[in-house]
């Protein structure tokens, strides 16, 4: 069975295990760097990004996270996650992971009060999504080899660019499993390449 | 069609703070402090519980022009307190864009019979509670978050431990309950029906619970979270600690890693002085913050 790893510093990490769970794959809570050669592919989930970013550094997480993805496994940011992919974030002069080619913005859609849920349409995988977005971040522009899965009011709000995967809101919230299944589609067909 | 203020983007919002601590402050600088210490969140407040205590008389909403230094300070979450029952106080606290009001027994009580209706506003609401029936009844009125009450500005954590033990017990009877059962149950706890039907089903709360009211040190943090809270406020106990800094990161990496006591070891080592704290027999009843609303 494919292992996927949930990064379990902070944020809504039961959630994911859950999603992954109900879309037949094992999911690993990820607390510690060694762990991170057990799994197929990872989810960084929602939460608070700066807090995360603390406590990846505080406990070496940023390289061993960089070649993790470096090395061809999948990775999905949902919302803080997304952030900590990109290689662009806007207010700062340095990435995160700086994995996934892409400018995002934080806090873009407003405060809690402006946050809100829905229905998207998700290139390949849904046209009825509810997607909950809760302060959450856009996609101001994704590099070339990149592509674009879904749009909130002329926004970006999901993409993938190879095998990695991001979107601004949080799918771990609904019972709609379909973009974690897709995850794991892709954690699969790398499975097999990276066995070849 | 968008649609803001649902259930599912109110307590998504907590589920987002989970395995995080949040923090009191009372200026720009000790939110920075905070932020920085890997702090999920801010309470923005005028002063910190066991300055309340200290200095008596009723203790209302925070000057707002405090909670925008704050907001205006930081890029995580900021809540605010508003009194018990105190609507006004809720809506301007909303107006102002905080991302959480704690309706808080730490104030004085704007109502001593009835709390906010927190359904009808689109800011989330958290709450204290020591027993199911208290979190239910929350719950009930649209809180979409929760907390323990423990007592505030204690540095005591004995009431703390205490409330969540209870809830968790609690939540453990109802799950073993038989349905004929649970109606009686309702009664005796004046628990919602159907929430303790949720909660059967479930096997736990439909919304987050923190630990909070008497966390001063790392290993109180750690504490908490093994005992079933999913993340920690903590309110006096950083900035009445003797060094802020160490104390803010300390507690925030015990709470990530609360079992792993080598890790909750090293942090607690040469921390400087925890805040002094407060013996539960020296409290008169009237200094009882968690008696004040149920």
């Amino acid at each position: 069975m494919m292992k996927i790893g949930v990064l379990g510093l902070q944020g809504a990490v039961r959630e994911h295990v859950r999603s992954i769970e109900e879309s037949g794959a094992e999911g690993i809570v990820v607390k510690r760097i060694e762990q991170l050669d057990e799994i197929d592919g990872l989810i960084i989930p929602g939460g608070e990004s700066t807090t995360m970013r603390r406590l990846i550094d505080k406990y070496h997480f940023l390289e061993p996270l960089q070649a993790f993805g470096k090395s061809g496994k999948p990775i999905f940011g949902t919302c803080a996650g997304l952030i900590l992919l990109a290689t662009n974030v806007q207010g700062r002069d340095t990435s995160h992971l700086g994995l996934m080619n892409m400018k995002v913005e934080r806090n873009a859609f407003g405060r809690q009060r402006e946050s809100f849920e829905a229905e998207l349409e998700i290139k390949g995988v849904a046209d009825d999504f509810e997607a909950v977005f809760i302060r959450a971040p856009y996609i101001a522009e994704v590099g070339e080899g990149a592509s674009v899965l879904a749009q909130y009011q002329d926004k970006i709000v999901a993409a993938q660019e190879g095998h990695y995967l991001a979107c601004a809101f949080h799918p771990e919230l609904t019972d709609d499993h379909r973009l974690t299944a897709h995850f794991v589609k892709m954690v699969e067909e790398s499975k097999k390449s990276l066995a070849c | 069609m968008s649609r803001t203020g649902t259930d599912r983007v109110k307590r998504g919002m907590a589920e987002m703070q989970k395995g995080g601590v949040i923090m009191d402050v009372v200026n720009a600088e000790q939110a920075k402090i905070a932020e920085e210490a890997g702090a999920v969140a801010v309470m923005a407040l005028e002063r910190v519980p066991a300055d309340i205590r200290a200095a008596g008389g009723v203790a209302r909403m925070a000057d707002p022009t405090i909670v925008e230094e704050v907001m205006n300070a930081v890029s995580i979450p900021v809540m605010a307190k508003a009194r018990i029952g105190h609507v006004v106080e809720a809506r301007v606290l909303e107006s102002l864009g905080v991302d959480y009001i704690d309706e808080s027994e730490v104030l004085t009580p704007a109502d001593e019979i009835y709390h906010i209706k927190k359904n009808d506003y689109t800011v989330p609401f958290v709450c204290g509670c020591r027993n199911l029936g208290e979190a239910t009844r929350r719950i009930g009125e649209g809180a979409s978050m929760l907390r323990t009450k423990g007592e505030p500005g204690t540095g005591n954590i004995v009431e703390a431990v205490r409330h969540m033990r209870e809830v968790q017990s609690q939540i453990r009877q109802v799950v073993s309950l038989s349905d004929d059962e649970l109606m009686t149950y309702a009664k005796d706890h004046g628990a919602p029906y159907e929430l303790l039907l949720q909660i059967k089903e479930e096997g736990r709360l439909p919304v987050v619970n923190f630990a909070a009211g008497g966390i001063a040190t790392p290993a109180d943090a750690a504490l908490m979270m093994q005992l079933g809270a999913d993340g920690v406020f903590v309110g006096s106990g950083i900035f009445k600690s003797n060094n802020p800094q160490k104390f803010a990161r300390a507690i925030v990496e015990a709470t990530t890693h609360y079992d792993d006591y080598k890790l909750i070891g090293e942090l607690s080592k040469d921390l400087g002085t925890a805040m002094k704290g407060m013996e539960m027999s020296t409290l008169t009843e009237s200094d009882r913050m968690q008696d004040r609303s149920q």
